[in-house]
């Protein structure tokens, strides 16, 4: 099948609701919207936690996680795959190739991207708020809220930029994960997965959902950015 | 630093093959690869004939797509019924049966379907549905794929779709470590399940049923369609694997004192 065939075929499947193909997009949106519900909350607390408190070991803390920034998805997969893997620490829990070892990984991919920029987006923001929120006798939780109001669209950002780093990623999902029709079959392994049967009408159709979805993320993500800097 | 880049580049480019008519591409199944055969027996050609082999190891539908549209120069996969198709297609030249080996049916030691007690195929794939037990299944087209297709069919069992029945689209090697995992059965060619059974634990729960015979063919792509193909590198590699030489090597291949695969009668 030539580009072109296999493009309309694909746009075909794109408009026709193929099950299989929106079942893939489904669960990629599913584990990759849970993994941000969990890491969200975690990654912008300890990027608050690293930005307003001084503690021993704090710079080693955000050298650390500056580092993860880098952390090649398959390492994170192959250090998960050992410790949920029927011989691992946790293989009673039987989680390897489920959704929930999907999550986990995307969870453990976006925590250092969710630290470092809301760390950055906290340290960037003017000390006058907190200033006014203290000289206002606020108390600790309401002094976050304000700062963290202060900063929402550089936050905003670095919740897009993690979204665009895990809705794509392949090398931790196909490994823990497994690729499982139905189950833990998601956008970037299936496209893979389509390429290697020779079907591309099906990795196309997925390409195109990804590609939007990814595009949709980054414009979002130079959206709030430009906002931030305002 | 675009002199440093140059320089690496330069380093790099001096330890890469040197020219395009010296490699020659074969695209083929997951389990000549992964059993270890190729990389056992191939070097001895390429050093008498001056030639670099690049395997890329996938299904075997996807070796004969890869052939069709002229990516490779030649095949060595499984799946009769659509190596036939492919030459009568004119895609390539030239089929030799090269070698056989035999699908093997794993499971845990435990056997939970009872699968050991089958009298034949069927009744044993009978018994993986009924048991509800989990089945891997490769999922991505591959000769083992289609076999493993073929039994459901006869059955007129629609196994895709059942809770236990898990669809993975990955390599045998991949899926032998899920079964593993997972404790479930699965359908493996016996030399990627003897490299892997030390890692996964499965064992043999049925085997030596003739609808389990897995013969290998080996496909030239067909040079009138593609001429700039290597095809005498083709040919080559044909001639040698089907003649003495190549025969020895195959049969020689003995990885835990075991022999996976078994040179093809009259070539």
């Amino acid at each position: 099948m030539g580009l072109v065939d296999a493009t309309q075929a694909a746009l075909l499947l794109l408009v026709s609701g193929d099950a299989e193909l929106w079942g893939t997009v489904g669960v990629s949106l599913s584990v990759t919207l849970r993994a941000m519900l969990i890491a969200m909350p975690l990654g912008i607390a300890a990027g608050y936690l690293l930005a307003t408190n001084d503690f021993p070991g704090r710079r080693l803390l955000i050298i650390v996680t500056q580092g993860l920034l880098a952390s090649p998805t398959v390492v994170v997969g192959l250090i998960l795959y050992l410790l949920l893997s029927r011989q691992g620490i946790f293989g009673e829990l039987q989680l390897l190739f489920t959704q929930t070892a999907m999550v986990i990984g995307q969870v453990l991919i976006a925590l250092p991207v969710l630290v470092a920029f809301s760390l950055s987006a906290i340290q960037g923001a003017d000390p006058r708020a907190r200033e006014t929120a203290l000289a206002l006798g606020a108390g600790a939780p309401r002094i976050a809220w304000t700062l963290l109001l202060e900063v929402r669209f550089a936050l905003m950002a670095a919740v897009c930029s993690a979204f665009g780093r895990i809705v794509s990623e392949i090398g931790c999902a196909l490994m823990v994960g497994g690729n499982i029709a139905g189950v833990t079959r998601n956008m970037p392994t299936a496209i893979a997965l389509e390429t290697s049967k020779g079907d591309f009408a099906q990795g196309i159709a997925l390409g195109i959902v990804l590609l939007l979805v990814a595009l949709g993320i980054n414009s979002a993500f130079a959206f709030f950015q430009g906002e931030s800097r305002r | 630093m675009l002199r440093l880049l140059l320089a690496g580049g330069i380093l790099l480019g001096s330890w890469l093959p040197v020219l395009a008519a010296d490699v020659l591409r074969l695209a083929t199944t997951t389990s000549t690869d992964n059993s270890g055969l190729l990389r056992a027996i191939l070097p001895q050609f390429e050093r008498q004939h001056g030639v670099q082999v690049q395997v890329i190891a996938v299904g075997s539908g996807k070796a004969l797509k890869l052939a069709e549209s002229g990516d490779v120069d030649v095949v060595l996969v499984h799946d009769r019924r659509a190596e036939d198709a492919f030459v009568a297609a004119g895609h390539g030249i030239d089929r030799r049966d090269l070698m056989y080996n035999d699908f093997v049916l794993l499971g845990p030691r435990s056997d939970p379907a009872g699968v050991r007690k089958s009298s034949d195929v069927f009744d044993a794939f009978r018994r993986i549905a009924g048991s509800q037990v989990r089945f891997v299944s490769r999922g991505d087209d591959s000769g083992t794929d289609r076999m493993e297709k073929s039994y459901w069919q006869r059955l007129a069992i629609p196994a895709g779709g059942n809770r236990w029945y898990v669809s993975a689209g990955l390599g045998m090697g991949e899926v032998l470590m899920m079964a593993g995992e997972m404790q479930a059965y699965t359908l493996s060619d016996r030399a990627t399940h003897a490299t892997y059974s030390a890692r996964t634990g499965l064992e043999i729960v049925f085997q030596g049923d003739p609808r389990m015979f897995n013969p290998y063919g080996l496909i030239a792509v067909n040079p009138r369609k593609y001429p700039q193909l290597n095809h005498t590198g083709a040919r080559a590699l044909i001639d040698w694997l089907t003649g003495p030489a190549g025969r020895a090597a195959i049969s020689a291949f003995r990885p835990h004192g075991e022999q996976l695969f078994f040179v093809s009668p009259g070539n």
